[in-house]
């Protein structure tokens, strides 16, 4: 593809080296650790579901009791596995006699471990058939339909707090247009350490995202999918502190798009940052192998930090998101990389430089379903000015084909949206998109305009950043506050305590064999 | 009448400005005309058309003229009305109890911390008694900020420690006191059953045995919190919808300089 922007491609080059380093560098890290929500995972894999009397989630009783003897460094399919050879129950049998306290995982008589292995590859195979099937629905429901819609994906938000009414607000909105619906998580979830259980009616700005509240939308998307005759993809949010634990959930229940940054939660949660780089990576694994799309979370930094001045810091992050997503196997399509339309209204050429920097990110990351969001920091409460902004950023991703695009609400900073708040925000992206549907592919900018400029600057300041933070590692580029102004200690946030080192004989059975389809498909661009 | 193309001005309307009796302005002083949006959850016909004009007549608007009725789903209709509202208000009779300090912006406070108290202030917020919600507290503290203001943790000259949420009274007195916080900043999210008026009150009183009340500024906040009911309870301050960081920070920091006698240096 020519760039209309005439980027200096050996630069853009050298960016993805530095950020492929940090990420090489960080997965050594990595692969070392393990954390109590990669094992509750690894138990939610196995089948392990449901609560105890004290509404604790059985995955997270197992690896607390695990955790209490010091053995979860072993892994939870070793010691769940082992308990399954000597008592012959199977892996939600186990699980239930612990939560009775009938059964001491890590009494039971050690056996080898490729007994441990043989008894759980069923098991393993099983969960692995299932979340391949809902990859393969998604797959034939979409060609069964027309195949892939050209253009921007339509994305909105559901947030009433009741899953029942968020039901009635997403099939409204598939009926008006939406592509992609979000389901906004209750405030706080992130930082729960569990994964709350059931259908909920409570929730504060948003609704808890459980494996029933998944169920039950899935199933209401794919009902108004069937009516529309085309399919309706289903996003939830991957982070906090069972980031890899919601992805498996996600992947059992067929969702198709997960906000999921590698960095994210350490920023705005002050989520340790050895958790997080830990869980990140297997809930990529783990999307990756279900065929779910990430949504990465740069547009957060302009929220704080100028969008001007700062506009290279996101750059250089959806390099480094990018670089840790393929080292767990998660290929670019699946990338949906983000970025935002956040610049000052005040600012003379604003919109200039809105337009060079999506164009910019459409050219460096060209396989990617960029994410682009929406105004958020200057919309006021001037609902008409706001229908405005919403315009001028619907320009933008029809001119430079962003892909998962988040419509803006005229009411943004009032409350969440209203039936018709959401309508008339579709109206508006239709009617841009419809009336500029080609006229990207006839501008050309002007060779060292303000816009070729603009984005030559942004991407020289990205790649010097990255060749600073390849230099300092990522754990001491996040200590020093580089990204969003937020400095965040080694040993300092939530989760700390979940992390252990693993011990030799360690194994984690989803993860490989997740990573070597992953891989292998990367390579041979083979379905999984 | 009903269409307002071309209406002839009614020849009864008084056009002079009585305050005593405010009304909307249009085009034309007490012409009382408003616009305004919603949704019933009818399908869209004649029917759910005059359900519209009636809905409008009992919020008191006379001629309401449906300029647009949206079919958004099966059985929903989205209805853009304009009318003419027959009621009116005495605004020589209103008296609103606000926080009297203009907010500054955030560099104006740093530099007013500098010159005025000459140290950093500390403030001390939290999410206190059983409420699980960190909204409120987080948009007036997180750096990230809400809705374009920054948070107090992006203040240079404060020193803010969010504890979070569900923090008992207690706990968080006994944190003011080791932080040796100025400021204490309480949020309330839930409201049901007056919830937020009990936690509330008990935290004041409970400052008030442990002799911390005078010592510190007290503010609580929330979405249905006005400073008027922030007073009621012994509040120094209360910050409702539409306050942000800027307003939490000029009030606590010119209310220090208040009782430090420096307010006017």
């Amino acid at each position: 593809m020519a760039s209309k922007l005439h980027l200096d491609y050996d630069k853009v080059a050298k960016a993805r080296a530095y950020a492929a380093h940090v990420a090489e560098d960080t997965q050594q890290f990595i692969d070392l650790h393990t954390t109590v929500a990669v094992e509750r995972t690894v138990c939610r894999l196995l089948g392990i579901d449901g609560v105890n009397e004290a509404e604790v989630p059985l995955p997270n009783v197992v690896v607390d009791h695990l955790n209490e003897k010091g053995a979860l460094s072993q892994g939870a399919a070793f010691w769940v596995g082992n308990a399954m050879l000597e008592t012959g129950k199977d892996t939600q049998g186990v699980a239930e006699a612990v939560a009775a306290g009938e059964l001491d995982l890590t009494s039971v008589k050690p056996h080898a471990e490729a007994e441990i292995r043989a008894v759980l590859a069923p098991v393993v195979e099983a969960s692995l058939a299932k979340i391949r099937k809902n990859r393969k629905r998604r797959e034939d429901f979409i060609a069964g339909h027309g195949g892939e819609k050209n253009g921007p994906w339509i994305y909105l938000i559901v947030a009433t707090g009741n899953i029942f009414e968020d039901i009635v607000q997403a099939t409204a909105a598939a009926r008006q247009g939406a592509d992609v619906i979000a389901v906004i998580r209750t405030t706080g979830q992130s930082l729960l350490d569990y994964v709350p259980y059931g259908a909920t009616t409570e929730g504060f700005g948003g609704t808890y995202a459980t494996q029933e509240n998944f169920r039950l939308m899935r199933e209401a998307l794919d009902k108004v999918g069937e009516e529309e005759g085309r399919y309706i993809r289903l996003c939830n949010y991957c982070s906090g502190l069972c980031m890899p634990e919601i992805a498996a959930m996600g992947a059992f229940e067929g969702l198709d798009m997960m906000l999921n940054d590698a960095l994210y939660g350490i920023l705005f949660r002050d989520i340790n940052m050895q958790r997080t780089l830990v869980d990140q990576c297997f809930s990529r694994a783990i999307n990756s192998y279900a065929g779910i799309i990430i949504n990465t979370g740069e547009d957060n930094y302009l929220t704080t930090a100028d969008a001007v001045e700062e506009a290279h810091t996101v750059l250089a992050s959806q390099f480094l998101n990018e670089a840790f997503a393929l080292k767990a196997g998660l290929p670019e399509e699946q990338q949906g990389l983000g970025h935002a339309f956040e610049i000052d209204p005040a600012v003379e050429n604003g919109f200039l430089y809105e337009l060079a920097q999506a164009e910019m990110a459409r050219e460096i990351f060209p396989k990617a379903p960029l994410k682009y969001m929406p105004p958020t920091k200057f919309m006021t409460g001037n609902v008409f000015r706001g229908h405005v902004q919403d315009a001028l950023f619907n320009m933008v991703t029809i001119l430079t084909q962003q892909k998962v695009h988040l419509l803006g609400m005229m009411t943004e900073a009032i409350h969440t949206p209203f039936l018709s708040d959401r309508y008339l925000a579709i109206e508006n992206a239709q009617y841009i998109f419809r009336t500029m549907a080609d006229l990207g592919d006839e501008i050309v900018f002007k060779e060292g305009g303000i816009m070729e400029n603009r984005a030559s600057e942004v991407l020289d300041k990205a790649t010097g950043l990255l060749a600073q933070i390849e230099q300092l590692g990522i754990f001491e580029t996040l200590e020093r506050g580089i990204f969003a102004d937020i400095k965040r200690p080694r040993d300092g946030g939530k989760g700390l305590d979940g992390v252990t080192q693993k011990a030799p004989g360690y194994f984690n059975p989803f993860m490989e064999a997740m990573m070597e389809a992953n891989l292998n498909a990367m390579k041979g661009g083979a379905v999984k | 009448m009903s269409s307002g193309l071309y209406q002839i001005r009614d020849k009864d309307l008084d056009t002079t400005l009585d305050l005593t009796k405010l009304r909307p302005y249009g085009d034309t002083m007490n012409d009382g005309k408003v616009q305004m949006s919603f949704t019933l959850p009818v399908k869209d016909d004649d029917k759910g058309a005059a359900a519209a004009v009636l809905m409008a007549q009992k919020m008191g608007m006379a001629d309401p003229n449906v300029a647009l009725r949206q079919k958004l789903d099966e059985t929903f209709t989205f209805y853009v009305v304009y009318g003419a509202v027959t009621h009116s208000v005495n605004y020589n009779e209103i008296v609103v109890q606000t926080v009297g300090d203009v907010a500054m912006e955030m560099d104006e406070t740093n530099e007013y911390i500098k010159s005025h108290l000459g140290r950093k202030v500390v403030v001390v917020g939290a999410s206190t008694g059983t409420d699980a919600h960190t909204v409120g507290i987080d948009a007036i503290m997180n750096r990230k900020g809400f809705a374009g203001h920054y948070g107090l943790e992006r203040y240079e000259m404060i020193e803010a420690y969010n504890l979070g949420s569900q923090v008992p009274n207690d706990v968080f007195l006994q944190k003011c006191r080791e932080l040796k916080a100025d400021v204490a900043l309480v949020s309330q999210t839930v409201t049901q059953k007056d919830v937020h008026i009990q936690n509330l009150t008990e935290l004041i009183e409970l400052a008030e045995a442990e002799g911390l009340r005078d010592k510190l500024i007290f503010c609580c906040g929330g979405a249905r919190i006005t400073h008027a009911l922030a007073k009621e309870l012994g509040y120094d301050a209360g910050f409702g919808a539409g306050t942000y960081a800027g307003d939490v920070a000029t009030f606590a920091v010119k209310e220090m300089a208040r009782r430090a006698g420096t307010e006017t240096v």
